[in-house]
């Protein structure tokens, strides 16, 4: 039986042994273990008051880092959001603003 | 009872590839193996074998299609000559890294420059440090035996590594010789079926493969290879014994031929083996203590063991069936030089050119070449260390 | 079945944060739609060229994909897809395989249009049941912006700089869809990035669900190559469609169908406009270019109709 990567015991300190035989990884997703959201130089912020839950953002995001829940959006997921600003210019609504910083 | 054939070197593949019957195969034609692919597309066209077959547009995606089908949990294989052998070389590299254990059949020709379709070892010597096993045949028999091998050698948990299965084109591949098969269940039981732990069609478990590993993980990568590599040299054993308790023929990681006593020696691979076998009969019935080496395997390369099965000989002549360009010697004779320095060897050593592009190698060329050793480990003629042989002047 | 915005929108995520590519790129957005099509039971393996969506999806040892992923090399997804299909059909033949999968392979348009044309080609012609998807952002990005033969006329690249005696690059964009479609595969379709993503998404639910080769030509802007506010991606898009530059199609055996004819036909320059890139267009002296851009603009519209028979 075939067992997931732990991708957090692969760094660039572990030994030659702890590298997985031919680079390959067991299970999908592990990039969810490495945060992007210190990219950023802006941050987009919802109004929830604004907030339709429309939706129109969701699938602009090229970081999937607008997840959804049982048919409605949750807040941004700030660990990966990269800070583009595609959501804020496509929200009908304004419902979300970009602020200066992380 | 093994069953007795006449066949040539593509056949006995063939054969081979019908007896294992691989989940896949991707080929393009090339002389001189293209006779590989096409029987085996009989075979399919016939209902002996349900491989897959995919006719793809080149020897780069028959490489290419080869290492997805395996990463993607099936025994896949392919074979190419030459040029297409070329133009796989940098998904060779990759098959390698990504530890994929393909089997290739390689039918050893020149590569172009001029253009040419006889045999030497450039295109499999080319590909020499790709990270490939690489293990070379005398004969069809050796051709259909080291095939059966590969599977075992190439698949096993502490190799996984593609291997090329080499024989020399035109003089193995189709000069039709005796051969004795193994019967096909032999086979089957000896090759068993690949059931790789991890692989991209499980689907209790997705698997990526093929990532961007940049400085901080490649060399730990290589290292890894390097040590698989290692390993692979007891497995070949292993798995020639194993071999032996089902035909009868026994296997090394090279053939000594009357070294028992030998002085004069001639390392070499492939086909003219046979024709060096010759020489050393003949040299022997006039009371010269000849002796010869054939390599069979070179990835991994046997060096420490071939410095000691040449530690008595006063005189070796190590023979390359590839140029390397260096202005010195071929791949095999810098290879075993140094590994013969390593080992502390006094020995007289020179490395000669033969068969290049087809050129004819000969009995007589083989007894010059014997003759010239004891001169020049006596000193009556001037030492020549790097010499083609045939060469018109 | 009507697209069920809502519906589509709450599949599970199959692209996971955490990769590496720029802030605001058009091929992620375009790769998570892509995946959105496949049905949530299906299993499916991602194949993918050489190319930025590679290394920063795929950085040892993070893998972005939910899926079985493999790269391979720049030039050969095609052609290791067909291989990964193949071994499918022969595990499944063999019995040792109940589940369904699906394969999908993404390469930019250098492993697409150029370096791995030829492999793209035999994989399509040989019909292999899967989809390869080319997120189209017209240069070689992953190396620098070098022109691609899917680089626009006139664009301002690495290799094709705009200088004292040239305006960019001087020749036209190859029509790949086209030469797809000639290959006379089941499904070939045009698309982009469009507010809820219906004409992606249900053009990449066709190509995974027909049986046999699809292609799919996805325009993905890229904000560094094409010099553009990253936030404005869903804009360009737009004006894309709206001046013909970019039109939307399909192609199902061997019928062309135009999916969508804007209402009034936009300038090629409220395209152009909206890029870096073709800055220098808009330069007095070089009111002629704008006009030749047009002419080839209408010329490739013209030329679509008729095949749709429209």
């Amino acid at each position: 039986m075939s067992k997931a990567t732990d991708v957090t015991k692969i760094n660039e300190k572990s030994p030659y042994y702890d590298i997985t035989p031919g680079n390959q990884i067991y299970g999908g997703g592990g990039a969810r273990k490495f945060t992007t959201g210190e990219w950023r130089t802006e941050t987009p912020v919802v109004d929830w008051d604004k907030c339709t839950q429309c939706l129109l953002c969701t699938p602009c995001c090229p970081d999937s880092s607008i997840p959804v829940k049982d048919g409605k959006r949750e807040d941004f997921d700030y660990d990966h959001c990269k800070g583009c600003g595609i959501c804020a210019k496509v929200c009908p609504f304004k419902a979300i603003t970009m602020k200066e910083g992380i | 009872m093994s069953i007795r054939e006449r066949m040539s070197g593509n056949e006995a593949v063939a054969y081979a590839i019908r007896q294992v019957n691989p989940d896949v195969m991707a080929a393009f034609p090339i002389t001189p193996s293209t006779e590989i692919p096409q029987m085996v597309s009989t075979f399919i066209a016939n209902g002996d074998i349900d491989t897959e077959f995919i006719p793809v547009e080149s020897e780069h995606s028959s490489m290419s299609a080869t290492m997805g089908a395996c990463a993607a949990g099936a025994r896949a294989i392919t074979a190419t000559s030459s040029c297409g052998l070329a133009f796989m070389w940098e998904v060779l590299y990759v098959a390698a890294s990504d530890r994929l254990p393909v089997v290739m059949a390689v039918v050893n020709r020149a590569l172009t420059g001029p253009i040419n379709i006889n045999c030497d070892h450039s295109d499999s010597m080319g590909a020499r440090d790709s990270g490939w096993l690489q293990i070379y045949a005398e004969t069809n028999q050796e051709a259909y035996d080291n095939y059966i091998q590969s599977f075992r050698i190439a698949e096993h948990p502490d190799v996984k590594l593609p291997m090329m299965v080499c024989q020399d084109g035109f003089i193995t591949s189709h000069a039709v010789m005796n051969i004795e098969l193994i019967e096909d269940e032999k086979v089957k039981s000896f090759v068993g079926s690949y059931e790789p732990e991890n692989y991209l069609l499980n689907p209790e478990m997705p698997m990526a493969i093929g990532p961007y590993a940049n400085s901080p993980f490649y060399m730990e990568t290589k290292m890894n290879q390097r040590i698989a590599m290692k390993n692979a040299k007891k497995v070949i054993l292993d798995v020639a014994k194993e071999f032996e308790k089902i035909s009868g023929r026994s296997y090394g990681l090279f053939e000594e031929y009357h070294m028992e006593d030998a002085e004069y020696v001639i390392v070499i691979m492939g086909s003219a083996a046979g024709t060096t076998k010759d020489a050393v009969d003949e040299l022997r019935a006039k009371g010269v203590k000849a002796g010869m080496i054939k390599v069979r395997v070179f990835r991994p390369f046997p060096g420490e063991e071939l410095a000691a099965a040449l530690k008595d000989a006063k005189a070796i002549a190590i023979m390359d069936r590839a140029e390397s360009f260096s202005g010195m010697g071929g791949p095999l004779g810098s290879e075993l030089k140094a590994a013969l320095m390593d080992a502390g060897c006094k020995a007289t050593v020179v490395n000669n050119f033969y068969g290049i592009g087809g050129r004819d190698y000969t009995v007589e060329d083989a007894e010059a070449i014997y003759n010239d050793l004891m001169e020049f480990e006596a000193g009556t003629k001037p030492f020549k260390q790097f010499r083609y042989i045939g060469l018109r002047k | 079945m009507a697209y069920n915005f809502r519906e589509v929108m709450s599949k599970p995520e199959r692209l996971a944060p955490g990769h590496r590519m720029c802030a605001g790129c058009g091929g992620t957005i375009a790769a998570r739609m892509v995946l959105r099509a496949l049905k949530p039971g299906d299993k499916a393996v991602i194949g993918n060229a050489t190319g930025c969506m590679e290394v920063s999806t795929f950085m040892y040892p993070y893998t972005a994909w939910e899926d079985s992923y493999m790269h391979n090399a720049f030039e050969n997804a095609g052609a290791t897809l067909s291989g990964i299909e193949t071994a499918y059909h022969a595990l499944k033949k063999k019995g040792k395989l109940d589940e369904t999968y699906k394969f999908i392979t993404f390469g930019g348009d250098g492993g697409t249009y150029d370096i791995g044309f030829q492999s793209l080609s035999g994989a399509m012609e040989r019909n292999h049941d899967l989809v390869y998807v080319c997120y189209d952002n017209g240069a070689y990005m992953n190396t620098g912006i070098q022109r691609s033969s899917a680089t626009p006329m006139f664009a301002d690249t690495t290799t094709t700089p705009v200088g004292k005696v040239s305006n960019g690059k001087m020749q036209n964009r190859k029509d790949l869809a086209q030469i797809i479609a000639d290959h006379d595969v089941p499904y070939v379709a045009q698309t982009t990035l469009l507010t809820t993503m219906k004409d992606l998404y249900e053009k990449a639910e066709k190509a995974i669900y027909t049986p046999g080769a699809a292609f799919l030509n996805v325009m993905a802007p890229c904000p560094r190559g094409w010099r553009y506010d990253a936030s404005d991606i869903m804009e360009i898009c737009k004006l894309a469609v709206e001046t013909c530059y970019w039109p939307l199609f399909e192609v199902v055996d061997g019928q062309w169908i135009l999916t969508y004819e804007p209402k009034k036909k936009l300038p090629i320059e409220d395209f152009l406009r909206t890029q870096g890139r073709f800055k220098h267009l808009f330069k007095p002296e070089n009111e002629g270019l704008l006009e030749q851009y047009q002419a080839e603009v209408d010329r490739r519209w013209e030329d679509l109709l008729f095949r749709c028979s429209k």
